[in-house]
């Protein structure tokens, strides 16, 4: 990947920003409980049977309210009319979950939207003569003119000219990034802001089916189709519902041989208590919660079946560049020639670099200051000094300083400038300079030059810089968390092998793959995939489109062409590549979410059945009061405040299955024990606390 | 030696053995059915069907082969019954009425071996040897061959092939069940059993009264009965007369040999899915549970609350008094445990606590260890569920054994849990329903005679076959009502698994790594375990308080 040093530059430092903004764990926007309210009248709305259908749990729940509101009215008693009550709260409760979450993500399709205000695109003839068309009017393959202070009417690709484009509106980043016809950089994204110069943009999408079109209907919902994964469980659900509507319908018959026939309202509510409300109310708030944790770090996807494949992830391929180092190289070593100390090397590597101002140079300015504590800046004598710019013809760049000429360059470049005649460089030196370049490093060679230029004296050789490429802080403590978590990394590189192995090893990747092509990229996937396992990557370039269409999760950066974005299934609006990592993570948090509340939701019966059961039975049989571990106050309290605290834990739970269950990467046997104990035994447990609580409060109700 | 010094003798007798055998006939159970070779009396029985051994099956054409048979089956074994005049050895005894024959046929086809009739004076040798002896082989042979295709659906990847029903029937038949139950009947005879083909012995009992006492090959049936877990008598009194059960000793082989195959079972699974670790955590759970339910069942007989067994200072009605209390539960714990259904002791008249323990034993799913091949599957099908709950919480589609469980996997494996739970409650529910039947069938009311009706149900549900006793089946509702029971007991969880099988095969199998769901230590036992009896429990709490709870309570 050829890319200017500048335009690096702000990739790292939005990437700083952008851990610094995350932190390390994956979090999420805060839930205030203003939502809560700003939902309800969303929430009462979905209160019909057609809503409910969708969801087999909680139809059973509205089936149940509408039966036992019906009863209520032919048989009026205040324990009916609570039971009704709550029943209908805990429907209410659950659209109230889906409700919120979808409003959290209409806020983020609010922002995007404002992107897409109406603009009248400047539509080329086929004879090259200018038309003003309304941006809706744009179709597939219609070219484009945009100028400076002129907005993108439409997803496509720069086919002429170079200009700078401001972003902002879509990524709502501020720098101005730059875009040109041809290569990996020609994709602009409609909304946003020519800043100078003139692009024909060739339109790559249809009005209403740009790529913020897309997601905005995939945030607010519109389109939202169950996972596989929910699927999977919505038939397990199903089932446990089934075997308790079973459960119920049983009982009546064996209560009344005992001779103690129960009301319908109290079958319905031991119903509701047992089968698993808790997670059918809060499922598709996870979903969508899930789906909006990841457009709140700027990364869109094209279905939610991709966060879920995220978290299934095996292999990860990661380019070297950009994602696992730096983007540019670095000074990392001085090597001083023989008679030369190591302290007088620095002060000529310093100097010589004072006034360079390539990211290149400014590393070789850092090593100095930070192993031989020279100044960062010029001093002010330093200051008068005349610098020597690099130029192609030179290749060497540096300064004369009180007649002493300090240059560093290229080895065969300085060599020359040292002695005109030999043209070489010390034997010891020269074996140095080979090793760097074989270890894939850049071999810059300083040399000074002592008394007037014309003197003709030959100069002295003082040493080599070493530039290299440097990985990432904290990438190999990444690496090592994936490898906990069962992940394979893999780093792609065009660098020859053992350039590619030395910087594997430091970043401490499982595999590499050096020298690698598009056509290896895709053996690479297929062949991990053959093996059943999932893959995940990176892509911007025209030739990742085929790798990133293969691969199970491919995130395609915003900076890449539309056929990237178009091949993989999402898209990181800050076009950084080390999110993939944050893109996993989001999809186990997912995925763990929904397998802690069924837990929870299922271990909560058994508190359910030690409050519910005594109490039916309790007249017919008083030796069953043992069961009544929480010496809750009469039968009906005892039912009435099961069934309250099945609705209220639903609201509990909503800001939980909005952030998602903490996660942090580790083995899935730490992780499995711990949600174990959290959730399975604090599922058993907190009900029994829950409900006994409750009951003190409802006692207190006249004829309760 | 105290009863109780003798039974801990007997558990450890049992531990020895069981663990001794574990491994090399787990190896051998593995064996059989991944061997290429074929022995040369399979070759002929195979030439004989015209069955191409090599060919192998889809899990469709494996299902229907075990449907066909299981029909085909029924078919001839009702009609034997109803031809037994016709046959040798009928000893005049009539063709059996029709609606004991239907039942019968499904019993004894499905592994259940529930019987509604009096084998002493319905059946002659004929129909007990070419007909219930035969079925107590194939029956089981077909559970294990329905729970090797399982396994194989982990084992293998992406294959639709899950090997060849007939090949696995004849092997589970010749290899395993025909060797051990001919030696294991040479030692029950050395042990004082009935091997006879004579109808009955005149004898002058001690009051001077002329009887006559039934005979039987009683020994080679017995051994089958209970190495097949199937469980049907050839006595009315079951494995309580001393024709079939003679002494503690022959006791402690009937029980080892029920609990050998469904435990060893665990090891063969392990071996063919290349990790035996992942056999040894299922057989800890099922040894777990099985020994806590032991010792429950154990403490509620040694410790009983009736008035009349508190004056004989333990729960002796019903039980043996040459085998004693541990031996009974033992007996007992084995057969409910493993859908044997042979019984030493009379269930109905253990104590409340004591017989609860008894249905809750099958009520768990037969998995504990269960019945031969079907405790494998079943144990299987709720790990599915259990890793498909918990191995969400470590962040990734949950997978067992390096197979993904998505919506066909589990859309197979709740249809198989959920045709227990439905034939149970809605059986039993259906009956507590008409006071008219009840008042005619049960000899106790109130939470007895509930647990009579659940029991029954519980017990055809899950193949077990074992009588509570105490409730009078005869009537057509009942006939009828558990025949069904059974039938659906049986096939629609051998469909799911197959499905389930099948759907597994095709996958292709991912080694698991640290990411995933690790299925093999403490951590996965206890999740399992959990799971087997978080299922029952809350599905049949409100079943069992009004039954056994409110009797254990009271």
């Amino acid at each position: 990947m050829s890319t200017t040093p500048t335009l690096d530059r702000s990739i790292i430092e939005r990437q700083e920003l952008h851990a610094q903004r995350t932190g390390r764990a994956v979090v999420a926007g805060a839930f205030s409980p203003r939502q809560l309210w700003q939902a309800l009248p969303g929430a009462v709305r979905k209160l019909g049977p057609r809503a409910q259908l969708r969801n087999p749990v909680m139809f059973v729940v509205w089936v149940g309210s509408v039966l036992v509101t019906g009863l209520s009215v032919a048989d009026p008693s205040l324990f009916a009319w609570l039971i009704a009550a709550w029943l209908w709260f805990t429907v209410l409760f659950a659209n109230l979950a889906e409700t919120v979450a979808e409003g959290r993500g209409k806020a983020q399709a609010d922002t995007l939207r404002r992107t897409r205000t109406e603009t009248v695109a400047r539509r080329l003839r086929a004879d090259g003569s200018e038309e003003a068309v309304p941006g809706t009017a744009l179709r597939i393959g219609d070219r484009v003119v945009v100028e400076a202070g002129e907005v993108v009417p439409g997803d496509g690709d720069i086919v002429e000219g170079i200009a700078t484009v401001d972003e902002s509106a879509i990524t709502g980043e501020s720098a101005p990034v730059i875009r040109e016809s041809g290569g990996d950089r020609s994709a602009v994204t409609g909304g946003a802001t020519v800043l100078s110069d003139r692009i024909v943009v060739q339109v790559t999408t249809k009005p209403g089916e740009s790529f913020v079109d897309r997601m905005i209907a995939l945030v607010e919902g519109a389109q939202r189709q169950k996972t596989p994964n929910e699927i999977a469980l919505t038939i397990l659900l199903s089932t446990l519902t089934i075997i308790f509507l079973l459960t119920v319908v049983a009982l009546q018959p064996m209560a009344g041989y005992s001779g103690a026939q129960q009301s319908l309202v109290v079958l319905t509510a031991l119903l509701v208590c047992l089968i698993p409300t808790t997670i059918g109310a809060l499922l598709s708030a996870i979903g969508i919660a899930g789906m909006d944790r990841l457009v709140q770090r700027n990364v869109l996807a094209t279905s939610g079946r991709a966060v879920e494949a995220a978290g299934d992830v095996d292999t990860l391929l990661l380019d070297k560049t950009g994602t696992i180092t730096f983007g540019n190289r670095q000074a990392t070593e001085l090597l001083p020639a023989e008679g030369v100390s190591l302290a007088e090397l620095a002060a000529a590597a310093r100097l010589s670099s004072l006034a360079d101002p390539t990211p290149e140079g400014r590393s070789i300015i850092e090593l100095c200051a930070r192993a031989h504590e020279l100044p960062a800046e010029a001093t002010a004598g330093e200051a008068a000094a005349q610098f020597v710019p690099f130029t192609a013809q030179t290749r060497m760049s540096g300064l004369d300083l009180n007649g002493c000429r300090i240059r560093k360059g290229a080895a065969s470049a300085v060599a020359g400038w040292v002695d005109e005649a030999d043209g070489g460089l010390p034997r010891g030196l020269q074996d140095k300079v080979d090793r760097i370049s074989r270890e894939g490093g850049t071999p810059l060679v300083v040399a000074e030059k002592n008394g007037a230029e014309q003197n003709g004296d030959g100069g002295r050789v003082l040493g080599l810089i070493r530039l290299s490429d440097v990985v990432k802080p904290g990438m190999a403590t990444r690496f090592a968390e994936l490898r906990a978590m069962g992940i394979r990394t893999v780093m792609i590189t065009g660098d020859n092998p053992l350039t590619a192995k030395a910087i594997a090893a430091e970043a401490g990747v499982d595999d590499h793959l050096a020298e690698a092509t598009p056509e290896d990229k895709m053996a690479l996937i297929r062949r991990e995939q053959s093996g059943g396992r999932l893959v995940a990557m990176t892509g911007d370039g025209t030739n990742d489109a085929p790798a990133l269409a293969q691969a199970d999760v491919g995130v395609a950066m915003n900076t890449g062409t539309a056929a990237a974005k178009e091949a993989g299934n999402m898209v990181d609006l800050d076009s950084d590549p080390t999110k993939l990592i944050d893109i996993v993570e989001i999809g186990k948090q997912l995925l763990i979410t929904r397998g802690a509340l069924t837990t929870f939701s299922v271990a909560n019966d058994l508190a359910k059945y030690f409050a519910i059961l005594p109490a039916m039975f309790m007249v017919l049989h008083p030796s069953l009061g043992a069961l009544n571990i929480m010496r809750l106050a009469t039968p009906q309290s005892a039912i009435l405040s099961a069934v309250i605290f099945n609705a209220l834990i639903i609201v509990a739970l909503i800001p939980l299955a909005l952030r998602g269950v903490r996660y942090r990467p580790t083995t899935a046997a730490r992780l499995l024990r711990r949600n174990l104990l959290v959730y399975g035994l604090g599922g058993v447990l907190t009900p029994f606390a829950g409900i006994f609580l409750i009951d003190l409060l409802v006692r207190l109700i006249p004829g309760i | 030696m105290s009863p109780t010094v003798a039974g801990l003798v007997q558990v450890s007798a049992l531990l020895l053995v069981l663990v001794a055998v574990y491994v090399p006939f787990g190896n051998y159970l593995a064996h059989v059915y991944t061997s290429d070779k074929h022995w040369r009396v399979e070759r002929a029985l195979y030439r004989l069907v015209r069955v191409d051994p090599g060919t192998e099956q889809r899990w469709t054409v494996y299902a229907a082969g075990v449907l066909g048979f299981s029909f085909l089956s029924i078919v001839l074994l009702y009609l034997l019954q109803r031809l037994q005049p016709l046959l040798p050895f009928d000893f005049g005894r009539a063709a059996v009425e029709p609606s004991v024959a239907f039942n019968t046929a499904i019993s004894f086809v499905t592994n259940t071996n529930w019987q509604s009739y009096v084998p002493e004076t319905t059946l002659g040798h004929s129909v007990q040897m070419a007909g219930l002896t035969v079925q107590n082989f194939v029956s089981a042979a077909v559970g294990m061959a329905v729970a090797v295709a399982l396994v194989r659906g982990f084992a293998r990847s992406g294959t639709d092939r899950l090997g060849n029903f007939w090949v696995d029937l004849v092997r589970g038949t010749v290899r395993v069940l025909l060797p051990i139950s001919f030696a294991a009947a040479i030692l029950l005879v050395g042990l004082g059993a009935v091997m006879s083909l004579r109808a009955g012995v005149d004898v002058t009992g001690v009051d001077g009264r002329q009887s006559t006492l039934a005979l039987a090959p009683a020994a080679s049936q017995e051994v089958i009965k209970m190495l097949g877990t199937n469980g049907g008598g050839i006595f009315n009194a079951n494995s309580g007369h001393p024709f079939e059960n003679p002494n503690g000793a022959s006791n402690l082989l009937e029980y080892l040999l029920v609990l050998v195959i469904p435990v060893s079972l665990t090891r063969a699974f392990g071996v063919m899915v290349g990790n035996p670790r992942q056999g040894h955590v299922l057989a800890a759970v099922m040894g777990v549970i099985w020994g806590s339910l032991l010792s429950v069942a154990w403490w509620a007989e040694t410790h009983p609350n009736g008035t009349a067994t508190l004056a004989a200072g333990a729960a002796l009605e019903g039980k043996e008094v040459r085998l004693g209390i541990p031996s009974s539960v033992l007996f007992g714990m084995a057969t409910t445990g493993t859908s044997t259904g042979g019984v030493d002791s009379m269930h109905d008249s253990y104590t409340g606590l004591g017989g609860g323990v008894l249905l809750l034993n099958m009520l768990l799913g037969e998995v504990t260890p269960g019945g031969v091949g079907t405790g494998l599957y079943n144990i299987l099908v709720l790990a599915v569920i259990a890793v498909f709950l918990a191995g969400l919480m470590v962040g990734r589609t949950p997978e067992y054994l390096g197979k993904k469980l998505g919506r066909v996997q589990i859309t197979a494996a709740a249809i198989a849990i959920l045709a227990m739970p439905a034939v149970v409650l809605l059986g039993a529910g259906a009956a507590l329903a008409q006071p008219g039947e009840l008042d005619a069938a049960l000899n106790n009311d109130g939470p007895h005679g509930l647990s009579e009706v659940l029991y029954a149900y519980a017990s055809t549900a899950n193949n077990n076959g074992s009588a509570f006793a105490g409730l009078t089946v005869t009537s057509d509702f009942f006939q009828s009502t558990l025949g069904l029971a059974m039938l659906f007991g049986r096939f629609v969880p051998i469909l799911a698994v197959l499905a389930l099988a099948g759907s597994l095969a095709a996958q292709k199998r991912v080694e698991p790594g640290v990411g995933s769901l690790p299925t093999h230590g403490p951590m996965f036992g206890v999740l399992v375990g959990g799971t087997v009896v978080l299922v029952a429990a809350l599905t049949f709490f409100p079943a069992l308080a009004l039954g056994p709870i409110a009797e254990a309570l009271k």
